[in-house]
């Protein structure tokens, strides 16, 4: 098992390297970790999943909406069947809500039956259209005006935090080196006989095979193997979540009939008890604006009080924007290049955390076609993940656990009731969090509507421990989050 | 400290434990525990009171500064002096003091508002399920994070609440930052001032969007002129700067300018909110304007046997309001012991602008007494000092009080109860309505 986070790079030839540790690049290394393969997961930032996985509207889809016949609609499909048995396997925590498209005029309410005629074209039939006095008994807390909608009974929450650590976990126990703080700034391509090689941070990385999954950065990966298929133009989106007392409001994920502007601003429960409001959608340069902006939470606001108006007498818990990695095509950008023995998996929007397991495999398949002869795949442990979400029972509800283990009934974070055990376990596993924040994505801890006012310096203590070895950030221009943190929640 | 765990649990199946008591307080701060401290000195019933916290004490145990407790043991004590004075008057008088348990919801979520009252708490020592006669909230406020003010920007670190700021310097006594913005010109704000100071980081600046500071005039003399804290007025917090740690926060003042003052940390204080989840989740009525229960004379919440004292109905007077509260509902809460009745009508109370909140907010027109003594309440504007407070229910003036001196917004204003026996029943829930004539 082996995760580094400093210091240079083994000095061995890696059979791939999976550049890029989201939602995406963690589940191919999974993927690869099947086969008898050395493989590498190397990471900019000092923690999985912290770049657009960590920031989105946490939805598994069906599928629904995607243009039918292209490769993101199938891929969303397979990995939604995929990702839903693999949670239920790992104890990720999904609930199956269901959506509800939101009709707010008769313009709207008319192209209803369009989307469910796209959605059969995408596979999916068990949409049904809702009249105005159902929805209005199903959703009492709808703002006035609402003239009917379209349900989608499969739709999904799910935990996007967990999901990229399981894949990360499990990929890592079955022998996948995760090399974090391992920013790439160039690449040596191998010829026939020789392996690439990386030039990162942290000193050279060789290997045979090489997986761009590099998120918003998956463009500039490209141009180094001198490829210009696509750029990533980030496309921020600002989201405010609602305190957990508002989770009682609205019992589906509540959709804007999607217009030729994009698919809008969406109400959602979320798995942790909280509701979400949000995206908005701005196309930037920059691509690490992940800040939030005074236009952009007053036109949520605005959205908000119209969707929801007893939404907005709620005490707001965080504010967060992600940025997607949206490019000039239409589809998802995967790319097999055999004969340089890359493959590049780009313009993976807010669909790829649904879609991130039947990447994963068809990934694994370009790379068989190119000649890379992985092997035979063998099954991996199951891993078993802390429940993040408030539909299944927490530790501190779990008398025979406590029972057994006293430090899980003692409540460090009393909003989110995260326990001494939790924050344990965390700080003790196997990819440990790097920063408070990375903490907060493991346990929820820091997450809730105080936001530190009561447990905030106690939570900081425990993750500065000397005992697991975390940096200390004693001094005072050191500070308890990481470098990029900033779309966290 | 005086806390007392719990009994082992009898059997040897782990599960949940069922037990009663006569009285449950939730929350060991000043107003639960000067309540269960009379209550167990009659003898009569059995008072538990149960923290979430390690220790007894609420927030004056982080408080470090002087001031504490003149009213009750005439002389000057620090916040956390003031909280070990209250929790050994409790376990003296026989409370029962437990701290590390959390009360995490009602037993009976699906009729939230049925007797018996029942509560699940979660401690190390395992889960159980209460059966009181009457359970008192006394769970306090918290002053509003970052998010909740809806400030735009990166989410560095170094951001603080007062309460975080508190517990980071004085009791884990560790490092915050060098250069420090103070957001907020009130009573807790020059607190965090002076924790600062204590840490040794530079208060670079003071913050409000009113016009002038909203504390005792000497505090906000010292500050300025002893210790060179400057204070910007008519200007709030535009954006949060910095990635990883803050860099500096753009101010926009009130006459369109915008200026970036460079801080590594920046302390949100203030903006109080009460910590009502517990009433929420326990079907108990709240006041639109405090967000705390909405309370009667009598602590009475609108769910019988459930009272409400302290910071949670008023966020946030001193310690030793929320004290004396705690002393006045003994007797509502013995009451109820006895008769069992929750209060049949309630009259609400409901303020006019610029007046922001009153509490109590429901007059029981069967028993109009009002065990505080009277009204707490804020305005959110200065009121000038021959401004008068009018009260009216249906267009009839029932009272009218002149201040004597001019009120300011995120301070305490007054009005006496004299007027409640003159409320009257009837007129079907027509408020009474408490307006300004200046």
């Amino acid at each position: 098992m082996t995760v580094t986070v400093s210091g240079p790079l083994p000095d061995e030839v890696y059979d791939v390297a999976v550049v890029g540790a989201g939602v995406v690049g963690a589940a191919i290394a999974r993927e690869l970790a099947r086969y008898p393969l050395r493989t590498a997961l190397v990471e900019a930032s000092g923690d999985v999943g912290d770049g657009t996985s960590k920031a989105n509207t946490a939805i598994l889809h069906t599928g629904f909406d995607a243009v039918p016949g292209s490769l993101e609609a199938r891929l969303v499909r397979e990995g939604r069947d995929r990702l839903a048995v693999y949670a239920e396997e790992c104890g990720i925590p999904v609930e199956p809500i269901g959506a509800l498209l939101v009709a707010w005029d008769d313009e709207q309410l008319a192209t209803l039956p369009a989307l469910a005629r796209k959605a059969a074209r995408n596979g999916y039939r068990r949409t049904r259209t809702v009249c105005a006095d159902e929805l209005r008994r199903r959703e009492p807390h709808l703002g006035p005006g609402a003239v009917g909608a379209l349900e989608v009974p499969d739709e999904s929450v799910i935990c996007p935090w967990t999901t990229t650590l399981a894949y990360a976990t499990q990929a890592v126990r079955a022998g996948v080196d995760l090399h974090l703080n391992c920013r790439v700034d160039g690449v040596s391509e191998g010829s026939r006989r020789s392996p690439h090689r990386l030039s990162t941070g942290r000193g050279p990385l060789r290997t045979r095979w090489l997986v761009n999954a590099a998120g918003l950065y998956a463009d500039e990966f490209d141009r180094l193997l001198g490829h210009t298929d696509f750029s990533v133009t980030p496309r921020r989106g600002q989201l405010m979540v609602f305190d957990k007392l508002a989770r009682g409001l609205l019992t589906h994920i509540l959709l804007p009939v999607p217009t030729a502007l994009g698919k809008g601003v969406l109400v959602s429960p979320t798995v942790y008890g909280n509701v979400m409001l949000g995206p908005t959608a701005e196309d930037l340069d920059d691509k690490r604006a992940t800040g939030s902006t005074a236009e952009g939470l007053a036109f949520l606001t605005e959205k908000g009080r119209r969707i929801m108006p007893d939404l907005l007498e709620e005490e707001v818990t965080a504010v967060y924007a992600g940025l997607r990695a949206a490019t000039e095509h239409d589809d998802y950008m995967i790319r097999s290049h055999p004969g340089q023995r890359y493959v590049t998996v780009g313009g993976i929007r807010s669909t790829g955390l649904t879609a991130s397991m039947a990447i994963a495999a068809y990934v694994v398949d370009l790379l068989s076609e190119a000649g890379a002869e992985p092997g035979t795949a063998a099954d991996l442990v199951p891993v078993t993940m802390p429940n993040l979400g408030e539909a299944f029972p927490r530790p501190y509800e779990r008398a025979e656990l406590i029972a057994a283990d006293p430090a899980y009934g003692a409540i460090v974070c009393h909003c989110e009731r995260v326990t001494r055990g939790e924050i344990r376990d965390a700080l003790a596993a196997d990819i440990p969090p790097s920063s408070v924040e990375g903490l907060r994505r493991r346990t929820r801890a820091l997450g809730g509507r105080c936001q530190g006012f009561y447990c905030g310096a106690a939570v900081r203590a425990l993750f500065d421990a000397p005992s697991h070895g975390a940096p200390s950030y004693g001094a005072p221009a050191a500070d308890s989050s990481s470098h990029g943190s900033e779309a966290a929640r | 400290m005086n806390s007392e765990q719990p009994p082992a649990a009898t059997g040897r199946a782990p599960g949940r434990r069922e037990r009663a008591v006569d009285v449950l307080v939730v929350g060991a701060g000043p107003a639960g525990l000067a309540l269960a401290s009379r209550l167990a000195a009659t003898g009569s019933v059995g008072v538990e009171v149960v923290d979430r916290e390690d220790e007894p004490g609420g927030v004056p145990r982080h408080c470090f500064h002087s001031g504490f407790g003149l009213r009750e043991a005439g002389r000057p004590m620090t916040g956390p002096a003031y909280a070990l004075h209250w929790a050994d008057a409790a376990v003296h008088a026989g409370a029962t003091l437990r701290t590390g348990v959390t009360v995490t919801g009602w037993s009976d979520a699906a009729v939230p508002a049925a007797a018996p009252l029942r509560v699940d708490v979660t401690s190390p020592a395992g889960t159980e399920r209460i059966t009181a006669r009457a359970v008192v909230l006394a769970t306090g406020a918290r002053e509003r994070p970052r998010a909740a003010r809806l400030v735009p920007g990166t989410r560095p670190g170094g951001v603080f609440t007062t309460g975080d700021l508190q517990r980071t310097v004085h009791v884990h006594r560790r490092p915050v930052g060098r250069r420090a913005v103070v957001v907020g010109a009130e009573s807790v704000s020059y607190s965090a001032v002076r924790t600062l100071r204590e840490a040794g980081v530079e208060v670079v600046a003071m913050v409000t969007e009113l016009p002038y500071h909203q504390a005792a005039p000497v505090t906000a003399l010292d500050a300025r002129l002893r210790h060179g804290v400057p204070l910007l007025v008519g200007a709030r917090v535009g954006e949060l700067l910095g990635r990883g740690r803050l860099s500096g926060v753009a101010l926009r003042h009130r006459d369109g300018r915008s200026t970036t003052v460079a801080c590594d940390t920046v302390v949100f204080t203030g903006d109080w909110i009460p910590d009502h989840e517990l009433a929420r989740r326990g079907g108990v009525t709240l006041d639109r304007a405090t967000r705390g229960p909405a309370v009667d004379g009598s602590f009475r919440t609108d769910r019988a046997g459930v009272f409400a004292v302290g910071s949670l109905l008023h966020a946030v007077e001193p310690a030793g309001t929320a004290a004396r509260e705690g002393l006045l509902a003994a007797g509502p809460v013995l009451r109820h012991l006895t008769d069992g009745t929750g209060p049949a009508v309630r009259v609400p109370v409901e303020v006019d602008a610029p007046l922001l909140w009153i509490a109590p907010n429901r007059i029981d027109p069967a028993d109009p007494c009002v065990a505080t003594g009277g009204f707490t309440l804020r305005t959110e504007s200065r009121l000038g000092p021959w401004s008068s407070l009018v009260v009216s229910r249906g267009g009839r003036v029932l009272h009218r009080q002149r201040l004597l001196r001019s009120a300011v917004p995120n301070r305490t204003v007054r009005l006496s109860a004299a007027w409640t026996a003159n409320v009257g029943a009837g007129a079907d829930g027509e408020p009474v309505r408490i307006s300004v004539e200046r």
